[in-house]
């Protein structure tokens, strides 16, 4: 190995990034659990799905496009990568191999469409879906990452290395981006039958509080991995990332037993998912101190966003919006208050004497991804609505779409009426059994 | 002969099947079932959705006897699922015409 070359740095690399693959199962379950018995399997798969598709194109072309050299003005990588050709062995970028960088990075992108599943939850066509998230990777996530992450000694990506944007984690490049994807993907295929009319409870929270634990679990590799190393960044992050998801949990409950009267378990499960997604942008150049307050904000501030949609009228059906968009922002636009200068990163918020400065460009990262995850992914769905169509039909929604989609059921209720045979009920079941 | 339905709340079910044992009762058929009487149902809140729950599981239990002791089991049956709060369920019975012993043949007070 060549100069410089850490096996101990390498070594926690590649764990973070083992940890940060485990979220994606993670949310699976948290998604999964909110969702109706009849659409169960089909919002685990949603998310399964993506580690299939985001790794094969990663390796294709979306590594080279979100961290190959910079292709011009620091809006896209180039095609020197394509199918990871041209990394070798002893190619290290600071103290890690490339290609360890390349699969914890990969796990970042694979997550991130897994968040938008949710909100389409019950309605989505499995194979609409996956054309999408193809799609959405290609042009949406991977040039973001490259805006974000991609640092080159200022000739990198254009909001982070060109222009100061702080977001160590992936408080723009994932949670702002889904977020904001979630919303246009919701608006695109219109509400759930029986919205706001029918009871849609979550069916299992035993479920949803496993993929909160799972979730937060793997959120040490996705936080503390960004580092790239074992040092005193990672332990800062580690520890930011625990007090300020404890500290969203107290704010979503306090909020709810206030507003609603009782300290509900999905309360604590989304609040800790809302402190995860705030402190993720800012748990690089914030104290533990800065990041308690940041937990409490984005757990009481996202436990009243999620309202919005009844408010408003659209169908977020697991709340991507009030959780990961909302929390998102929140993460985003407190680094201009809260970073100290002195954690991770140089940069100053208007507590520590930083000035506006900091936050005007943390308003300009969030404004950016937003608004182009917004268009670009609004786009795309009625793209794919007008073509293969994106929304199952209203017989199929109403049985559930576990039945129709995968001829599967979650659960097995009774043995009352079903038969063996080789042929299976379904025509379409038919071909996907092998016998 | 009577057929005697108890609509009841489930954790009586216990004390119910005990009662009519020491009655005399053979047998008795039991489905889970829910429903609401002037009972309210509850609320539960989801992410500030709230939603009012107002079917409430229950038990109904089904029991065959001979005339003359319908009266006496529906009273011990009353006894056992009685815990004086609001929801205790209901108890009715109507006459039958006709009961067969599937395994025998056996037709009428016999088959109970």
């Amino acid at each position: 190995m060549p100069d410089g070359f850490s096996a101990g740095d390498t070594a926690f690399v590649f764990i973070c990034a083992a940890l940060v693959m485990v979220m994606t199962p993670g949310l699976a379950f948290f998604y999964g659990g909110m969702v109706r018995v009849k659409s169960t399997l089909n919002m685990l798969v949603m998310s399964f799905i993506s580690l299939a598709i985001v790794s094969v194109l990663w390796v294709l072309y979306g590594y080279s496009l979100a961290f190959g050299p910079d292709a011009g003005a620091g809006l896209i990588g180039n095609l020197d990568f394509l199918g990871m050709r041209g990394i070798g062995l002893n190619d290290i970028t600071g103290t890690i191999p490339v290609t360890a960088f390349s699969a914890f990075q990969l796990m970042f992108a694979i997550i991130t469409p897994a968040l938008i599943s949710g909100a389409v939850a019950d309605r989505a066509k499995f194979a609409a879906w996956g054309l999408f998230i193809g799609l959405w990777v290609t042009v949406v996530y991977f040039p973001v990452a490259h805006w974000v992450f991609f640092f080159d000694g200022g000739n990198g990506g254009w909001l982070g290395d060109r222009n100061g944007v702080i977001d160590f984690a992936g408080g723009t490049a994932v949670h702002i981006n889904a977020g904001a994807a979630g919303l246009a993907l919701c608006l695109v295929l219109g509400k759930r039958i029986g919205f706001k009319k029918d009871p849609m409870r979550p069916h299992s929270l035993p479920l949803v509080m496993l993929g909160s634990g799972l979730l937060w679990f793997g959120w040490f590799g996705f936080n503390a991995g960004s580092a790239l190393a074992a040092n005193g960044v990672a332990g800062m992050a580690f520890i930011n990332t625990q007090v300020a998801t404890a500290a969203a949990v107290l704010g979503w409950l306090a909020y709810e037993k206030i507003k609603h009267g009782a300290f509900t378990t999905l309360g604590a499960a989304s609040g800790a998912v809302a402190g995860l997604v705030a402190i993720t942008p800012a748990c690089g150049s914030v104290s533990p101190l800065g990041a308690i307050a940041i937990g409490l904000i984005a757990g009481a501030a996202c436990a009243a966003a999620i309202s919005l949609k009844y408010r408003w009228g659209f169908d977020d059906s697991l709340d991507v919006v009030g959780v990961h968009l909302v929390g998102g922002v929140i993460g985003s636009l407190l680094i201009g208050l809260f970073a100290t200068g002195h954690v991770g990163q140089t940069a100053q918020g208007l507590f520590y004497g930083g000035g506006f400065e900091q936050l005007g460009k943390q308003a300009m990262g969030v404004a950016v991804v937003g608004a182009y995850s917004f268009v670009v992914s609004w786009l795309l769905g009625q793209a794919i609505d007008k073509t293969i169509g994106f929304r199952v039909s209203e017989d199929v929604e109403v049985a559930g779409i576990d039945q129709a989609e995968h001829a599967e059921s979650a659960y097995d209720f009774s043995a009352v009426g079903a038969s063996l045979g080789r042929a299976a009920a379904a025509p379409t079941a038919e071909k996907k059994v092998d016998a | 002969m009577k057929l005697i339905t108890a609509v009841i709340k489930p954790h009586r079910l216990d004390e119910v099947k005990t009662a009519l044992q020491e009655q005399g009762v053979h047998g008795l058929t039991v489905t889970e079932a829910s429903g609401y009487g002037r009972q309210r149902g509850h609320t539960e809140v989801y992410r500030g959705a709230e939603y009012t729950v107002d079917l409430v599981p229950k038990v109904r239990v089904e029991i065959l006897v001979e005339d003359e002791t319908a009266d006496e089991v529906i009273d011990v049956l009353v006894q056992a699922a009685r815990t004086g709060k609001i929801g205790d369920g209901k108890v009715w019975s109507v006459p039958v015409e006709t009961v067969v012993r599937v395994r025998t043949g056996e037709r009428g007070p016999d088959a109970i």
